[in-house]
């Protein structure tokens, strides 16, 4: 019997795991793919938020603000990389910089410290390859970036590291009442837990309901990005959105905390909640506003395009409360839900304990990650120590991104270990760069194979039928 | 420490040694990443090889074997499984490996043969789903020849270039049904003879000005839509077919792979993506060459041999002094001649100027001007964007010359 079972490892899944694992609680993280950040956590704009954005008074408004504040010392922790970078609303004419004088004005409402508005000159002194025809801009110097899987991968590592357990493959197909609590069940697998946490993304409302919870709805929100080469990471430093009008946000513009240019998203509400394909139409728009944006993007230094679902909620502010007794959703979180997510982990503790769960602090809690890039960032003397000690240190596997056999072997063997090749991938950066895995591919495949001790037949590249290679050749096919 | 570091041990590297060797120059270090000299050669293990080079067929092993004897032969050094990291423009070299750590060396000479990576699927923007299944070819060339593992049974491949081609006629030969290949431009960027020998005789179609549209499969690809694309290389409308397959190979051009030069601040030729280089192969940081696939993409072993000697021969005059540099001419071209190697000439001997067209054109003269007077023209029935051409210019040609023009011209019948 559990004392919490969080359905979704996202990172608000994710967060929330890692908040209670600072208490004695037996915690079981359940995700339905094969890894963790799996959904709108791995395709997203990668933002900490100011808050200007949300409309003052809401729980977006209030937990954003909060979660900004939060965000450096988790990410120091967790060892994740995080970045202050600031963040500019451009406009291009007058009904522009009324939009940006209110944006002001509900920042300065929502406790944003730090927000000034630039003219065209000032604008320019800070980005100078901004769009000449941009006018004036609302700046926050609050505004940061941080990679939400890195932030995910490591949350969830720390809460298994002070005894969270994590299922991968559980994918829930119902919640019935049983012995004080909830029995959780799979196709072929169950567990039970006195409290149920619901952070299942896109998939919150049909969780929701196996509760008979049906007081709200999840859309999903398709928003397609496009990647470009670390060379273009230094076109802007600040992240560059335009001003929201009737036609929503638009697409902005990005240094990533890796070094790469990014720009999206599209926004087009969708039916499927699986179907993350993108669009000809997608990539038309998001090259025409991006270069509208600032006055030169190289798209021909595109490495990779991809979609991300947005979990939309019905209520127009994220749904975080207890609908049944010991049982809490934290649905709907859209943006700024990257940026809210170490403030909705406090809550949804909050909310635990409102409704009966005793929370007692563990003595022996370590908040403290070995960060991932660990041996990236380390000087050349402090490399060799390590190489004398594990030659693997030595040998580079990925050559776009740098990343040695050791780190990737010391990425499988660390919780959250991951079993396939894409989440080797968010936890090392290997096949992220610009050959997309063209050299390093086979050699991580037959790596990751060794470690779990299964042919290479059986590596996928994201769990389920995502098999990499059909057989061996001079075989029957 | 060396005299002379050569970046990369495949068949660039290795030749520019065993020249560099010829030349006096004794010590010699190559620094290649694999765990094996040859580089790409390694998983070429169909023939066609050294055709002009010896004569013969010869398969990629086999020729990379011809040059690793003479480097053990003449006991050149190189360490494998060692990644440089980087090229500073004072030429000290920071480099790793499991054995020694992360080491610096200072040479006299660098030459760099690092090679070229494939484009990759996430350059080109298709639309759809992101499955597994999805390999460039030299990727797939890879797992069949080196790992011996099927990446799919039923294939279409998304452009013509020569490993495309050559991917074709092996995924069949191992079993697997290559539907289609696609290419974007109305001709094939592949060598003829690969055209025949890999498509034809296995009656897999090409189709020409066509492109994959979509991308379908949630987990593992389950067919690709393919378009007709009109001469702006646009999709037409109501052209997209569906083809079946489990698996989508990629032969969308080969990047010449110049971050470490470009780190060492040499100049790249925006064109050729390698080096901007004089007859030398000579980069504008002194002392820095660079040769094969890394200074522009080659169609055949055999021409990066004879690069890579060019560069192996002056790297050992540059070590010993020998400069004899006089003139300076710049190499320019009309366009419909894309690019040249060299870029400009600055010594005054006999050259041979590489090069390759924008498009397919047929009865044409290549023309050499200096200025309004034309020092060379050399006829050709058909020249296309995937066979590269050379021509010589001697020494007394280049006498008194100030600036060289390529240009294209019609035959007139």
């Amino acid at each position: 019997m559990y004392d919490v079972a969080i359905i979704g490892a996202g990172v608000v899944g994710g967060m929330i795991a890692r908040t209670l694992a600072a208490y004695e609680l037996k915690i079981c993280i359940l995700e339905k793919e094969n890894d963790v950040a799996e959904g709108a956590t791995k395709a997203n704009s990668a933002i900490v938020h100011a808050g200007f954005d949300a409309k003052p008074g809401s729980l977006k408004a209030k937990l954003n603000v909060q979660g900004a504040k939060m965000m450096p010392k988790v990410c120091e922790e967790l060892g994740v990389k995080y970045k202050n970078n600031g963040s500019l609303v451009i406009g291009f004419h007058d009904e522009d910089k009324r939009t940006i004088e209110n944006l002001l004005e509900r920042g300065i409402q929502n406790g944003v410290d730090g927000l000034e508005i630039l003219d065209k000159d000032e604008l320019k002194a800070i980005e100078p390859n901004i769009s000449d025809n941009a006018t004036a801009a609302l700046y926050a110097k609050t505004g940061a970036i941080v990679c939400p899987y890195e932030l995910t991968v490591a949350a969830i590592g720390n809460a298994m590291d002070n005894g969270a357990d994590l299922r991968t493959g559980f994918k829930v197909c119902s919640i019935k009442a049983a012995d004080a609590g909830y029995e959780i069940c799979s196709e072929n697998d169950s567990i039970k837990a006195r409290f149920v946490v619901n952070a299942a993304g896109l998939y919150a409302d049909e969780i929701a309901e196996m509760v008979g919870d049906t007081s709200f709805k999840i859309t999903p929100r398709r928003g397609e990005y496009i990647l470009l080469d670390k060379e273009c990471g230094g076109l802007v430093s600040n992240t560059v959105f335009r001003t929201p009008s009737k036609m929503g946000k638009g697409i902005l513009v990005t240094p990533t905390v890796d070094g790469n240019l990014l720009t999206g998203p599209t926004s087009v509400d969708m039916d499927d909640k699986e179907d993350k394909s993108t669009t000809a139409e997608g990539f038309a728009r998001i090259i025409k506003e991006a270069c509208e944006n600032l006055n030169c993007i190289p798209f021909h230094k595109t490495i990779t395009s991809f979609c991300g679902l947005r979990a939309v909620g019905s209520t127009g502010d994220f749904i975080i409360h207890s609908p049944r007794s010991g049982f809490i959703n934290a649905a709907g979180i859209e943006s700024p839900g990257l940026t809210s997510s170490p403030a909705i982990g406090l809550m949804v503790r909050d909310l635990l304990m409102e409704g009966g769960l005793v929370l007692r602090e563990k003595g022996n809690f370590n908040p403290i990650r070995k960060p991932m890039h660990a041996f990236r960032e380390a000087s050349d003397e402090e490399k060799n120590t390590i190489i004398k000690k594990d030659a693997a240190y030595g040998r580079i596997l990925c050559r776009c991104e740098g990343v040695t056999e050791g780190e990737i072997l010391e990425a499988i063997r660390t919780n959250p270990r991951p079993s396939d090749l894409d989440g080797v991938k968010r936890r090392t950066r290997a096949q992220m760069g610009r050959c997309q895995g063209g050299f390093c591919m086979p050699l991580i495949m037959k790596l990751l194979a060794r470690e779990m001790g299964v042919p290479c037949e059986k590596i996928t590249k994201r769990g389920g039928n995502s098999f990499l290679i059909t057989g061996k050749t001079k075989e029957e096919i | 420490m060396a005299d002379l570091v050569i970046i990369g041990g495949g068949p660039a590297g290795m030749s520019a040694a065993i020249a560099a060797y010829k030349k006096g120059v004794r010590d010699i270090l190559i620094l290649e990443r694999d765990g094996a000299l040859g580089g790409i050669l390694q998983q070429c293990i169909h023939n066609g090889f050294g055709l002009h080079k010896f004569g013969q067929e010869l398969t990629g092993p086999e020729y990379a074997l011809q040059y690793e004897n003479q480097i053990k032969e003449l006991g050149i050094r190189y360490k494998l499984n060692t990644m440089v990291l980087s090229i500073t423009k004072d030429k000290v070299i920071t480099a790793t490996n499991g054995e020694d750590g992360i080491f610096k060396l200072r040479p006299k000479a660098i030459i760099l043969a690092m090679g070229c990576r494939e484009r990759s699927k996430g350059a080109l923007n298709i639309g759809g789903t992101r499955p597994a299944g999805i390999y460039s070819a030299g990727t797939a060339q890879k797992l069949v020849n080196m790992e011996g593992y099927m990446p799919g049974k039923e294939v279409v491949i998304l452009g013509s270039g020569d490993i495309g081609l050559i991917m074709a006629r092996r995924m069949t030969l191992e079993g697997a049904k290559v539907k289609a290949v696609c290419e974007l431009m109305p001709y094939s960027g592949g060598l003829a003879r690969n055209i025949e020998q890999c498509l034809c005789d296995f009656d897999i179609p090409l189709k020409l000005s066509h492109t994959v549209v979509e991308i379908h499969g949630k987990e593992r690809v389950s067919g690709v839509t393919i378009a007709k694309v009109d001469e702006n290389k646009k999709p037409i409308i109501g052209t997209e077919e569906y083809i079946a397959c489990d698996t989508l190979l990629l032969s969308v051009g080969l990047i010449p792979e110049n971050e470490l030069s470009i780190g060492a601040s040499v100049s790249i030729d925006k064109i050729t993506g390698g080096a901007a280089v004089d007859q030398d192969r000579q980069t504008d940081c002194a002392g820095i060459f660079a040769c094969g696939n890394v200074l522009h993409v080659h169609d055949l072993v055999d021409f990066v041999s004879d690069e890579a000697e060019i560069a192996g021969q002056s790297a050992a005059d540059y070590i010993s002094g020998i400069k004899e540099e006089n003139i300076h001419i710049n190499v320019e071209t009309d366009g419909k001649i894309r690019y040249t190697v060299p870029q400009k000439i600055t010594k005054k001997k006999d050259v041979t100027v590489y090069f390759r067209v924008a498009d397919v054109y047929r009865n044409v003269k290549i023309c050499v001007y200096d200025g309004d007077t034309l020092l060379l023209a050399k006829k050709k029935v058909k020249v296309a964007p995937g066979e590269m051409e050379s021509i010589k210019l001697s020494e007394d040609m280049l006498a008194n010359c100030r600036k060289l023009q390529f240009k294209l011209e019609e035959v007139n019948a």
